[in-house]
């Protein structure tokens, strides 16, 4: 026994080393997100690419959204239908936090952010990192941290749900928390502005103890103790007014944390516990995996980084954070993401999530897919030649078939697009009756998603691709 | 007091009565096919929208009547063509060609499916035209206004059980073997289908409608009350609403229970493969499934219409909120079990009708939330489900 402790010991690496194994892929991440905020965005903006740093922002955002979900439905095999409303949870505690505490420590909501959260780009007289960027930071971690203990609340039915019941439990809990947030009072809003300092005189506050007829005044917020916060968070009308932080900085950051936490998740014990459970429950329950304890986990994560994402979603530019928004219909686009990029694919569901993004926004500018169809054209009769050489070398034609189908599509939108120009169709308008066609067909043609269960570089995905003809019936 | 509390009762039996009949249609899938069908609640959404256009184009509005849409005429007539072209490859074509070829092309039968659809479709605008005639007959007589209403409500129920006909053929049915989260997914895309085809100009458009009043606005009874306190009143749109309701449910309790059919349904939801094994036709039996609980949402959107006539748009967050309302009362009842379905229906329609009067409109549906999390925790198989054990 003790032979065998002191092999197992002599197995494990040395603290340095594993410090500088964990520490370098997040030193990576904080580089990468460095870079794309300092030159990359930059660089986008001198070339008047705004809209896609905005793209960018909003495909990051659901990077983590699709990432959480994934160690749900996709890792344990839980069914979630109330994810947005960790996102809905996260968003409005982080706005809480920085909104008032903006006007706590700096006196108005303005952004007081160094450069990582700059994005007016090529100013360098800003510090790099400023106390209004601890804040943000701040307020992101609580937003997660109150998201997780939702998600300890949400997990825990688990223990006696089981399926399409912990699915319905899941989504009563994301309705639950938009009626509460949408009947919150709208009172200061009536007038259909924003917030405004002068709005925030008629704040209704949690602590009487400094209000006058239950109203405060910004100065008042300035000066209160720490425990008393304004309550109004905007009901159904949206909490408006709130700072942009959300740069490339951060979104690159989280998403790349994220995706970090995703892949030590999936290749630790803790991950083989969460695949055990979704390939069969009763076999791990039977070889010793606590289940209940591993669902109420994975449900803890990833409420906690659908609370980022919502933190981030909150300061986004141009969003006013409106409960509706994250009703369960957000929580669809999740779902579609993940099983579109194959259920407990990491990598899958990070590119499902570019993918969803940015199609409906494709279809609302018809141009660039117009311009396309010439491109499609060409993959398809690449796919053709790839199948036939595939098909005369005696294998599968999968990797042909992907092309040549891919190809048809690209150069079928294209042309239907350029026919909608000539015939002054407004091809936007019909951008989800095709995205909703396009996910009822994926469904039906490649169910099990992009991916599948495994990883975009896992050799089993492309020797799929370009595996052997099977001879005989026998599969 | 009291008055408050009957008027409150009446007024959820009377929406709970509606959320009944839209569950019944969640609760029969459930318990066939083992999935949450999402598209329920737009179909519901379009029995509503359907029985509006169907009253404005037979003259029932103020506004001048409108044509049928030429579309529809050139999609039925499509239709009809490509159905007799496949009833004459079904009984001609299909034993000439090569074996080897056969695999490939369409298989017999689907004639005979494309023929009951095209009929079905020709059969919806003739009962539309019926309406119109009806009501171009007879204006301004509330009798037979109420007659066209009737015959509109046949045809939103005939239109919407054909659309969920081959909703089901289409989306689902290649999907029978599949897991459950791509039927899940699948239903979703439906429904996203449905929403944004209904909110497109040549459909219903974007902008919210009034539904033009097919019953006469009368009270039928008043009672008790005082000169402060209104007295309780009994609408007749209340008591036709739920008395169809019931009407339909009792219809729906025979089939199910009484007839040859009802039997193959419970047989099929009870184990499909060994009713396919005692030659039920499950794939017949889950369409007509469909069907009914299509053509029930259909009717219970008639009856909101006429209740509420202001229409939302059709993607609108309150049509999808009744469906999960809806959705939750199949729920609280037991889902999979019909009765069940009504029962939870007239206790969610209640519910929220009572928390809506003795508290607030927007905190009504936490308490319809929290009342299906509640029996989620301690009953999860709902009130009158039964429990079945999962074994290895």
């Amino acid at each position: 026994m003790s032979d065998l402790r002191h092999r197992a010991a002599s197995l494990s690496p040395g603290l340095v080393p594993t410090a500088v194994l964990s520490i370098l892929p997040v030193a990576l991440v904080v580089a990468i997100a460095m870079f794309a905020q300092l030159w990359l965005a930059p660089a986008m903006a001198n070339a008047g690419a705004d809209f896609f740093i905005k793209m960018a922002v909003d495909i990051a955002v659901a990077m983590v959204l699709a990432i959480s979900l994934t160690m749900v439905n996709g890792f344990t095999g839980q069914f979630s239908i109330g994810h947005a409303a960790f996102m809905a949870v996260g968003a409005y505690t982080s706005a809480c936090i920085v909104y008032y505490g903006s006007y706590r420590f700096f006196g108005n909501a303005n952004v007081q952010g160094g450069l990582v959260s700059s994005m007016v780009y090529g100013v360098r007289d800003v510090p790099w990192f400023a106390w209004a960027d601890a804040l943000f930071l701040g307020a992101l971690l609580a937003g997660g941290l109150v998201a997780a203990g939702c998600g300890y609340l949400v997990g825990l039915p688990s223990l006696r749900l089981k399926g399409d019941y912990l699915a319905i439990v899941t989504l009563g809990f994301g309705e639950i928390v938009r009626v509460l947030v949408q009947s919150q009072t709208t009172e200061v809003l009536a007038e259909g502005a924003s917030v405004t300092p002068d709005h925030l005189r008629m704040i209704p506050a949690w602590g009487s103890t400094l209000a006058v007829d239950d109203y405060i005044t910004a100065e008042a917020i300035a000066s209160a103790p720490v425990w008393v916060w304004p309550k109004y968070v905007g009901g159904a009308l949206g909490f408006g007014g709130l700072p942009f932080y959300t740069s490339p900085f951060w979104v690159v950051l989280a998403a790349g944390l994220t995706l970090l936490v995703a892949f030590r998740i999936k290749n630790s014990s803790y991950g083989r516990a969460f695949l055990s459970i979704r390939e069969d429950e009763i076999a791990s329950e039977a070889m010793g995996v606590n289940v209940t304890s591993y669902k109420v986990r994975a449900f803890v994560v990833a409420a906690f980084f659908a609370g980022i994402a919502g933190g981030l979603f909150a300061h986004t530019v141009g969003v006013q954070l409106n409960p509706a928004e994250l009703g369960f219909q957000k929580s669809f686009d999740i779902i579609i993401m993940v099983v579109l990029g194959g259920l407990g694919s990491i990598s899958g569901a990070a590119i499902a999530a570019v993918i969803v993004t940015i199609l409906p926004e494709l279809l609302r500018t018809p141009d660039l897919l117009a311009a396309s169809w010439p491109y499609g054209l060409g993959g398809a009769v690449l796919g053709l030649c790839v199948m036939a050489g595939l098909r005369a070398t005696g294998r599968a034609t999968t990797f042909g078939r992907a092309l040549l189908f891919a190809g048809v599509l690209v150069a079928a939108l294209g042309l239907l697009a350029m026919w909608a120009k000539g015939a002054e169709v407004d091809l936007g308008r019909y951008r989800m009756v095709f995205f909703a066609l396009a996910l009822i067909a994926m469904m039906i043609l490649r169910p099990q998603g992009l991916l599948g269960v495994g990883e975009i570089w896992d050799r089993s995905f492309w020797l799929d691709l370009f595996a052997r003809r099977s001879k005989g019936g026998a599969s | 007091m009291l008055e408050k509390f009957l008027q409150t009762l009446m007024d959820g039996l009377a929406v709970g009565s509606l959320y009944a009949l839209i569950a019944l249609g969640y609760t029969m899938v459930y318990g066939i096919l083992k999935f949450i069908n999402f598209a329920h609640s737009d179909i519901f959404v379009l029995g509503a929208w359907l029985s509006y256009s169907m009253a404005i184009m037979a003259g029932l509005s103020m506004q001048s009547p409108v044509p049928v849409a030429p579309w529809v005429f050139g999609v039925l007539a499509a239709l009809s063509v490509v159905a007799a072209a496949m009833q004459v490859w079904d009984r001609a074509g299909y034993d000439r060609v090569p074996a080897a070829w056969r695999g490939r092309l369409p298989s017999p039968g689907l004639g005979t499916t494309l023929t009951i659809v095209s009929l079905w479709g020709w059969s919806s605008v003739g009962l539309a035209f019926a309406a119109r005639a009806i009501a171009t007959g007879a204006a301004e007589s509330s009798v037979w206004r109420t007659v066209a209403g009737g015959v509109i409500l046949l045809a939103a129920m005939s239109t919407c059980g054909l659309i969920g006909f081959c909703v089901e053929r289409t989306a689902y049915k290649p999907l029978r073997k599949a897991p459950r989260l791509n039927v899940l997914i699948t239903a979703i895309g439906v429904s996203l289908l449905l929403q944004n085809l209904g909110q497109l100009d040549w459909m219903f458009g974007t902008r919210p409608q009034g539904m033009p009043r097919l019953l006469p606005d009368v009270t039928l009874a008043q009672f008790a009350g005082s000169e402060t306190v209104p007295p309780v009143k009994l609408h007749l749109i209340d008591v036709v609403g739920a008395g169809t309701a019931v009407l339909l449910m009792v219809a729906l309790d025979i089939l199910v229970f009484r007839t040859k059919l009802g039997r193959a349904m419970r047989a099929v939801s009870y184990n499909d493969r060994n009713a396919a094994l005692m030659g039920i036709p499950v794939d017949k039996v889950i369409s007509f499934t469909f069907v009914l609980g299509a053509a029930l949402a259909a009717a219970a959107g008639f009856l909101y219409a006429q209740k509420y006539p202001g229409l939302g748009q059709a993607a609108s967050a309150t049509w999808v909120l009744l469906g999960l309302k809806a959705f939750i009362a199949a729920v609280v009842g037991g889902i999979g079990n019909i009765r069940g379905a009504m029962l939870g229906g007239l206790l969610i329609g209640s519910a929220e009708m009572f928390a809506r009067a003795y508290q607030s409109p927007s905190v009504a549906d936490i308490y319809v939330f929290g009342i299906l999390i509640l029996v989620l925790l301690f009953k999860p198989t709902g009130i009158l489900g039964t429990n079945a054990q999962e074994k290895v």
